[in-house]
C-alpha cells in the first residue's frame, strides 16, 4: 500500500472523530508550547545576564585575600591571611606584561560632613587607575590625581547622591570636607554608573588609597582591581597573579583571583542547566499526552473492529493493518507536536514585545527535542493498540452488524 | 478449483468443545454456482468462513489451485484472499466515513494500485453494477439494496476466482434482493464461482448445486445442472 494512500487513510478515520482529535491535538500542542515557552524564557534569562555582564567588560580579574576553597562560592569577606595583601604587593603586579593597570582598594566607613550637613558614608580608597578600570565617566571635575600609590593627599571625589545631599544645588567641587577626623577637598563628581557587583557608586566617597590607610589604620587592603591588556591575558594574567604574590607571600598561595569570564562561565553552566532541567519537566506533559493517545487510540480499535474484520476480509495483511493504526497515533502527535510549536513561538513572541529587555527565544535544540519526543511518543504508545487491531480475529470482529 | 478433504473446526467454548464443522470433504470447480443451506448451528457460515480463509480449520486439508492452504501463515493467507477471494455480507459492510466509489476502491488501495489505473476500474465496476449514480453517495445516503451492490462491485474489482456470499439478502426486501441476486449471478456466468450461504429454500434453489448442511457435516450434495 502506498504511503500517500495510508496517510490519506489515516487522516480520514481521524477526521470522523473530529472532537476526539482537537482533544488530542490539544493535550499534545500543550505539551510542546511548553517546552517551547519554558526553554525561550530560560534561555532568554541566561543570555539577558551574559549581557549585562559582559557590559561591565570582562578584561576583570579581582584579586582577594584569603584562599577560597569552594568553587562557585564568594570568597570570605575577610580572608584568614597570615599575610597582608599591600599596596606594594599591587605594584608588583604591573610587572607583568599581560596586565595593563591595577587600582588596589580599601573600604570603610566614616561620617561625612559639610558645613552643617552630616552623614555616614562608605569610603573607598584607590587610585587614579580606578576611574579606567571600572569605566567611570565624571560628570563634574576630575578623578584622583595620578599619584604614587603610596602618596596620601587631601583630595576626594564624590557620588551624585552624596553631593545632593551634603551640597544641594551648590557646586560641590573646590569645597572642603570633612571624612572622619580629616579634611579634603573634593575634585570630582562621578557620574552615574549603577550598581555593578556590589559597588553602588552614587552613594560613595573615593579618596587616595595610602589617605584611606591613615584614616582607617590598616596596611592591608580589601581587594586588588585588575584590568588585563585584552581578553585572550586573562589566562595568563591570573597565573601571573598568583606567582607574584606567592613570590612575596614566602611561598604561601593565601589570595584568590576571580576573573570575570569565569564568573561569567558559572552563571552560563547554571542558566543552561536550569533551563534543560524546565525542558525535562515540560516534556513529561509529552509523555502523558502519548499515553493519551495509546487511549483514544485503544477506543479507536475497540469502536472499529468491523472495520478492521473488513480490510482482513479484502486481504490486508496483519502488518498492513497495523501500519494504517500506527499512522493515526503518529499523525495525531505530529500535528499536536506542530500546533504546539507554532503555539509557543507566538506566546515567545509576544513575551519579546511584553519584556523586550529579555531576549527570549527558544533553541532550535529545544524545539527540535521537543518535536522528536513527541514523535516518539506518539510512536511508543501508538505500537499497542495498532497491534491489537493486526491481531484482531476477523470472523468474531465480522460477526457484528 | 477447492478441495477440501476431511476438514475439521472445533470451537472451545467455555469448558465445552463444539464441533462446527466435522470431517467435510468438498470439492468446487471454476465457475460453479452453488449454495449451502441448513438450520442454525449447522456449520455453514464456519464453512464458509473457512473456505475464505478467514477462519484457520483445526484439521483437515483445503487445497485452493492445487496449493495447500489450511497451514499458510496470516500474511499469506491475506494474500490468497486478495487475489483469488471475494466476500458479499449480509450486513453490508462498508466503511461508513467512505463514498461509495471509495469503497469499491478500497481493495485496490490496499493492495497499492496507484490512483490512475485505480480510477478507471472503479468506474468499470461502478457501471457493471448499475450504481454510478450514487457514487458520490455515502453508504448512510444509500438504500439497502445499492449498499450490497456497492459491497458486490467492492468484492468483484479485484477480479477474483469465487464469490463468497453469507445471506447476501438478508437485510433486503424482495425487490432489491432479486437485484442482488441478479447481479451475483451475472459475475457468475462470466466464470467466477458463487457460495451463498442461505435459509430460504428460494433463494436457495436458483444455484445449480445445492448443498445441505446439518450438525457440522454435509448431509445431502444435489448437482441440479444439465
Amino acid at each position: 500500500m502506498q504511503l500517500r494512500d495510508i496517510l490519506r487513510y489515516a487522516l480520514r478515520a481521524l477526521g470522523a472523530h473530529r472532537l476526539r482529535c482537537v482533544l488530542m491535538l490539544v493535550a499534545m500542542g500543550i505539551g510542546v508550547a511548553s517546552v517551547v515557552l519554558l526553554t525561550a524564557l530560560g534561555d532568554g534569562a541566561r543570555r539577558f545576564v551574559l549581557d549585562e555582564f559582559a557590559a561591565l567588560g570582562t578584561n576583570l580579574l579581582i584579586v582577594v585575600p584569603g584562599r577560597s576553597e569552594t568553587t562557585g562560592a564568594a570568597p570570605p569577606l575577610m580572608g584568614e591571611t597570615p599575610r597582608d595583601l599591600t599596596i606594594d604587593d599591587a605594584v608588583a603586579l604591573l610587572r607583568n606584561t599581560s596586565i595593563a593597570r591595577i587600582a588596589p582598594i580599601n573600604v570603610g566607613a566614616a561620617a561625612v560632613s559639610f558645613g552643617a550637613r552630616e552623614r555616614e558614608a562608605t569610603i573607598i580608597g584607590s587610585t587614579h587607575d580606578f576611574l579606567h578600570v571600572r569605566n567611570l565617566t565624571m560628570r563634574r571635575g576630575s578623578f584622583l590625581p595620578p599619584l604614587e600609590p603610596d602618596r596620601a593627599a587631601a583630595v576626594c571625589v564624590l557620588g551624585e547622591t552624596i553631593r545632593a545631599e551634603l551640597f544641594g544645588a551648590r557646586e560641590a567641587v573646590g569645597e572642603q570636607l570633612r571624612v572622619g577626623d580629616r579634611r579634603f577637598r573634593v575634585v570630582g563628581v562621578v557620574g552615574s554608573s549603577g550598581e555593578s557587583i556590589g559597588l553602588d557608586l552614587d552613594e560613595m566617597v573615593v579618596i587616595p588609597i595610602a589617605s584611606a590607610q591613615q584614616l582607617f589604620d590598616t596596611s592591608s587592603l580589601f581587594r586588588i582591581m585588575i584590568e588585563a591588556r585584552r581578553r585572550e591575558d586573562l589566562p595568563r594574567a591570573e597565573q601571573a597573579i598568583l606567582a607574584t604574590i606567592r613570590a612575596r607571600h614566602d611561598g604561601e598561595d593565601d589570595v584568590t583571583v576571580i576573573r570575570q569570564d569565569s564568573v561569567l562561565g558559572t552563571f552560563d553552566k547554571i542558566l543552561r542547566a536550569l533551563t534543560f532541567a524546565v525542558a525535562g519537566i515540560a516534556a513529561i506533559s509529552l509523555i502523558v499526552a502519548g499515553i493519551l493517545i495509546q487511549n483514544v487510540m485503544l477506543v479507536a480499535v475497540s469502536q472499529r473492529t468491523t472495520e478492521i474484520g473488513l480490510l482482513k476480509a479484502l486481504g490486508a495483511p496483519p502488518r498492513r493493518i497495523l501500519a494504517i493504526f500506527l499512522t493515526e497515533a503518529v499523525a495525531l502527535a505530529a500535528v499536536g507536536a506542530s500546533c504546539g510549536v507554532l503555539v509557543g513561538e507566538a506566546c515567545v513572541f509576544a513575551m519579546r514585545a511584553a519584556f523586550p529587555r529579555i531576549p527570549a527565544a527558544a533553541p532550535w535544540w529545544a524545539i527540535g527535542a521537543a518535536l522528536v519526543v513527541a514523535i516518539g511518543a506518539g510512536v511508543v504508545f501508538g505500537i499497542l493498540p495498532a497491534r491489537r487491531a493486526a491481531r484482531l480475529d476477523p470472523v468474531q470482529a465480522l460477526a457484528r452488524r | 478449483m477447492i478441495e477440501l478433504a476431511k476438514l475439521c473446526r472445533i470451537f472451545v467454548v467455555g469448558d465445552q468443545r463444539v464441533h462446527a464443522l466435522r470431517d467435510v470433504d468438498l470439492t468446487i470447480e471454476r465457475g460453479e454456482y452453488l449454495s449451502l443451506m441448513g438450520p442454525s448451528g449447522s456449520g455453514k457460515s464456519t464453512l464458509l468462513n473457512a473456505i475464505g480463509l478467514l477462519d484457520r480449520p483445526t484439521s483437515g486439508s483445503y487445497r485452493l489451485d492445487g496449493h495447500e492452504v489450511a497451514t499458510l501463515d496470516e500474511e499469506e493467507r491475506a494474500r490468497v484472499r486478495r487475489e483469488t477471494i471475494g466476500f458479499v455480507f449480509q450486513f453490508f459492510h462498508l466503511i461508513p466515513r467512505l463514498s461509495a466509489r471509495e469503497n469499491v476502491e478500497l481493495p485496490l488501495v490496499l493492495a497499492g494500485v496507484d490512483s490512475g489505473t485505480r480510477r478507471k476500474k472503479v468506474v468499470g465496476a461502478l457501471e457493471a453494477a448499475g450504481i454510478t449514480d450514487r457514487a458520490g453517495h455515502r453508504p448512510d445516503q444509500l438504500s439497502g439494496g445499492q449498499r450490497q451492490r456497492v459491497a458486490i462491485a467492492r468484492a468483484l474489482i479485484l477480479e477474483p476466482e469465487i464469490i463468497l456470499a453469507d445471506e447476501p439478502t438478508g437485510n433486503l426486501d424482495r425487490a432489491s434482493g432479486l437485484e442482488v441476486l441478479e447481479l451475483i449471478e451475472k459475475s457468475n456466468a462470466n466464470g467466477i464461482a458463487v457460495i451463498i450461504v442461505t435459509h430460504d429454500p428460494e433463494i436457495g434453489r436458483r444455484a445449480r448445486r445445492r448443498v445441505r448442511m446439518d450438525d457440522g457435516a454435509i448431509v445431502a450434495d444435489v448437482d441440479g445442472s444439465g
